[in-house]
């Protein structure tokens, strides 16, 4: 048989949907939204009747938070998820407002705002312009990341002559959070990686990995972006590099939404995209890098899995790597979903039901007792940094905190690159 | 009920397919009093048991310019008075490489003289508006094809009947005529619910001064009971029914009529049709689709719609079609085409009785009006034909207006849309979106509370099976497996536990037998779970008690 497509479906296909409804118990947003139809419905069962005509989109389908929660908890396989996405896309007439784009264009607004920090901080932080963007559909609850002065991108440009130094290398996809806001992250992520004998290297190019404007339907900016990110990641692959990235979100959209919801192929570069929680807890367990932590180092902290680092099978690779800190004293939190996903908590329309979804992940911290929390995804970390006041941070800068740098390079051989470094 | 038995009639019908509902509307609408007369369910035969293809008549085009004449103007017809039962999909014949392409010439002046506009496209412009199209065609015509509800369709007549002042009795058989002489005034009825659901087992007679033969092809041993030879040929075709939309147009094969050579999309599924093989009439009440008509109809499909060898099928089925000798011909084996009325005054000598049949689907109102027209002959009545003209109950309206913005909607627009588009007009939106009303019942096709509770008080449902032919519950990807347990606590509250949880029983072994012949992959996996649910969890056994009276007709 020739000519074989698969034009109507969705790849992993919803017709493989036995009706289970196990995704519909998994669904945050069902939990909190009456009108929300839940991901059985929204996905599945409602594409049969899409497919006899576009006017069987429901509007309501922007309610979904592609926490892809479902997608993990369905045991057929389906992408329900996805499946909602797609047709968000594909019949959604609904043009994006001034503020989802103000939202989904982190790149514009990060550059603009990280050059003028010391002046944007406080402006964003001001009531009158809290208010004006409340009108604009921003809810004034919400504060935006702080913005850091001079971008990370140019931090790592600047210490490329001594990262060149070292043996082995990784290319770095530090993301709009890194690069923007939390340059702190990355340095604690290159630190790292010095220490175990890898010098960090910049992709030639990176833009936003685009899971912004995918969820506020600017598929076109989307796919512009996810274009210059694949070919970067693609020549860095061929390079031998592995491509690191510190964000359990930046790797979900770039190995999975990619292909799915972009039509764009990435199965060469798939496996060569990794968390860094991922790839050291590999190596470390291997025996290929060696770990050495602080004597004294006592910390008892919550861990949050983000959905999509669950959604990547991945949950497992950072509390292996979590737990091989001594001291750390690690909570698991409930498999919850913080709420916040993204634009999605920004918005005013969505901010109760994100903060009505995020209760029981939030008080399962307050009831924990610790000093701190821990997760992989930085917009999880906003969310339960306003709802519980407590520091939250990533997997990477624990490990950073825990771990004794100069024994670490020492018992990598690396030791004599990280003092002619000076790092 | 009783009142039913008792009363006097100008004209009883007997069977609730579409001939016999459209029959039963038109001698209503012509002031008659009218008794309509089923077996088991309407639509439970033929009616129910075909493809559901709004035909164009270019299909009989070449071989029968005189249905195919037919097809055209009732399909116009249609489309004025059962908007929400018709979709103008339009039609498309396509040449595969292995046809014979000169076909299409004659194909096109057969098509013209009969009145059907068919146009020859580019195929690479037919790919475009449909395409799931084998890519290899080499060439393609337009014609007006469409889908048609069947159900729906025999409803909205039985609804407007009623509506017009005839009664109307199902689960009730035919075992008798009432005979004085050379003249029949009546006939005997049976209950077929005996021994189900509490029914009880009654004969009762029915006094009328005309009876309709409308029962398909039940007609042959209705007519030997009085000794008259109307000859059938029942001919069996098998369907198959798959999970989704493939297509969005009819695509069917421009060739001499053959097996498997129509592709139909009807509401949210899409279904390949037929096979035809002579059956015996013990055969005709216990259907069933063998592996090798399976083979053909998929093989066939898919040289249609390539993407069909990969879709999910979620069963298979087949229907009788009623062919009936010719009256001309003295060895009673050529089959009639067109639409046959009898007489049977005329015929046999026999007063009050007409038997109508050896229509289509799409021709069943001008049956309806020719049986109507014979019968008002005789009772010497003098009525004007108004069901061409006059929309069916449901069908007034335009589709545009029907799904309001709504202040605050308890079901999604898209479930209202669904609901809105099986019974149109007929349908008030607050009866779905209000209350435990607006709760989903079958989710796959989107029925809510409202809309079973709409069609046991207004569409003659009393059952289950009779839910699913009104609303769609159970058609979808999960054949029942989860909303029919849900439909059953709704119908418990009417007929009590016992009765539905019976009715439950049936309702499932009904739909497994559908998806016995094309039971792999995910179809099984899904009659797997529907079993864990029902006899795991549940507790159902399927041994004791499921061989109800319907089983029959299923």
């Amino acid at each position: 048989m020739t000519g074989i497509e698969s034009k109507y479906t969705v790849e992993g296909n919803f017709e493989e949907c036995l009706k289970c409804t196990v995704c519909t118990a998994y669904c945050p947003v069902l939990e909190v939204r009456m009108d929300y139809p839940g991901p059985k419905a929204a996905g599945p069962d409602s594409e049969r009747y899409r497919l006899k005509s576009p006017e069987f989109f429901d509007k309501t389908l922007k309610y979904c938070l592609n926490c892809k929660r479902c997608e993990t908890a369905c045991p057929s396989g389906v992408r329900i998820g996805d499946i909602i996405q797609a047709a968000r896309i594909k019949y959604d007439r609904q043009r994006p407002r001034l503020r989802d784009r103000m939202l989904a264009e982190t790149d514009i607004m990060g550059r603009a705002a990280s050059f003028m920090a010391p002046l944007a901080n406080p402006v964003l932080k001001n009531g009158i312009a809290k208010t004006a963007l409340h009108v604009l559909g921003i809810d004034r609850h919400r504060s935006f990341p702080a913005y850091s002065h001079g971008t990370f991108a140019s931090y790592l440009r600047k210490i490329q002559d001594c990262q060149k130094r070292f043996d082995r290398h990784v290319a770095y996809f530090h993301g709009c959070y890194v690069n923007y806001n939390f340059p702190e992250l990355g340095k604690d992520f290159v630190r790292i990686m010095n220490a175990v004998g890898y010098g960090v290297l910049p992709l030639e190019r990176q833009k936003c990995c685009g899971v912004a404007k995918i969820a506020n339907n600017l598929i076109g900016r989307a796919r512009h972006d996810a274009e210059i990110n694949l070919s970067a990641i693609r020549k860095a692959v061929i390079e031998g590099l592995e491509v690191i990235s510190t964000s359990s979100t930046c790797a979900f959209t770039i190995r999975d939404e990619y292909p799915h919801l972009l039509g764009l192929e990435n199965a060469d570069v798939r496996d060569h995209l990794l968390l860094a929680t991922v790839f050291l807890a590999r190596k470390a367990e291997n025996g290929e890098i060696k770990l050495v932590f602080r004597d004294g180092y006592r910390k008892r902290v919550a861990y949050h899995a983000p959905c999509h680092l669950r959604r990547l099978g991945w949950e497992a690779y950072t509390l292996s790597l979590l737990r091989m800190i001594p001291g750390l004293e690690l909570v698991r939190m409930p498999a919850e979903c913080c709420g916040m996903a993204g634009t999605y908590g920004f918005k005013r329309e969505n901010y109760y039901s994100s903060q009505k979804i995020g209760r029981k992940l939030v008080s399962a911290i307050m009831e924990s007792g610790v000093e701190a929390v821990v997760t992989d995804c930085e917009t999880c970390k906003w969310q339960i940094e306003m709802n519980t006041g407590m520091e939250v941070v990533n997997p990477v800068s624990v490990m950073a905190d825990a771990l004794d740098f100069e024994a670490t390079a020492a018992a990598n051989e690396n030791i004599g690159k990280l003092i002619e470094n000076k790092l | 009920m009783s009142d039913i038995f008792d009363r006097q009639y100008d004209v009883i019908v007997v069977g609730g397919g579409a001939t016999g509902a459209g029959t039963a509307r038109d001698c209503a609408k012509r002031g008659l009093r009218t008794l309509l007369v089923e077996r088991f369910d309407f639509t439970a035969g033929a009616t129910g048991r075909n493809h559901g293809l709004l035909h164009s008549g270019a299909r009989y085009a070449v071989t029968d310019v005189e249905s195919a004449g037919e097809c055209i103007r009732e399909n116009m017809t249609l489309r004025r008075i059962a908007s929400h039962c018709v979709e103008g999909t339009g039609g498309l014949f396509v040449t595969l490489p292995e046809d014979d392409l000169s076909y299409k010439d004659t194909f096109i002046s057969a098509c013209r003289s009969a009145g059907i506009e068919a146009q020859e496209i580019d195929p690479d412009y037919a790919k475009t508006i449909e395409p799931a199209l084998n890519k290899e065609i080499t060439s393609a015509l337009t014609v007006p094809d469409g889908a048609v509800d069947p159900f729906r369709l025999t409803i909205s007549n039985v609804v407007d009947a009623q509506l017009h002042g005839a009664s109307v009795l199902t689960y009730h058989e035919v075992i008798d005529f009432i005979r004085k002489g050379e003249r029949i005034e009546g006939i005997v009825v049976r209950s077929t619910l005996a021994g189900r659901s509490g029914g009880l087992l009654y004969d009762k007679e029915i006094r009328g001064r005309i009876v309709v033969n409308a029962s398909g092809i039940w007609i042959h041993g209705l007519s030997q009971k009085m000794g008259l030879g109307v000859n059938m040929f029942p001919a069996k075709g098998a369907l198959l029914v798959f999970g989704h939309r493939v297509n969005n147009i009819v695509i069917n094969r421009c060739r001499k009529p053959s097996d498997a050579d129509i592709l139909v999309p009807g509401d949210t599924i899409s279904l390949i049709g037929t096979t035809s093989s002579r059956i015996s009439f013990d055969q005709c009440d216990n259907l069933e689709v063998t592996k090798e008509e399976v083979d053909i109809l998929l093989r066939g499909g898919a040289e249609l719609a390539p993407l069909l060898a990969k879709t999910r099928i979620l069963r298979a089925y087949a229907g009788v079609r009623p062919l009936v000798a010719d009256d001309s011909d003295p060895t009673g084996r050529k089959i009639s085409r067109g639409i046959v009325c009898l007489d049977h005054a005329e015929r046999d000598g026999l007063e009050g009785l007409v038997t109508i049949t050896g229509g289509k689907l799409m021709t069943y109102r001008l049956m309806a009006e020719i049986a109507t027209d014979t019968v008002c002959h005789k009772l010497g009545v003098d009525s004007e034909c108004t069901t061409a003209t006059d929309p069916l109950p449901g069908s007034s309206g335009t589709r545009e207006s029907e799904i309001e913005k709504r202040v605050f909607p308890m079901q999604p627009d898209s479930n209202v849309l669904a609901a809105k588009e099986r019974h149109g007009s007929m349908l008030p939106e607050e009866k779905i979106d209000s209350g435990d009303d607006a709760d989903l019942v079958c989710e796959c096709e989107k029925v809510s509370v409202g809309e079973i509770r709409f069609a046991f008080d207004s569409l003659y449902a009393g059952n289950l099976l009779n839910l699913r032919r009104r609303t769609r519950l159970g058609m979808g990807t999960c054949q029942g497996g989860l909303c029919v347990s849900r439909a059953a606590s709704i119908l418990a509250s009417r007929k009590g536990g016992e009765a539905a949880v019976a009715d439950m029983k049936e309702f499932l072994q009904e739909r497994w037998k559908g998806m016995i012949p094309v039971g792999w992959g995910r179809t099984l996996a899904e009659a797997d779970f529907s079993s864990w649910i029902y006899r795991g969890v549940c507790g159902l056994s399927s041994t004791e008690g499921t061989a109800g009276a319907e089983n029959i007709e299923n």
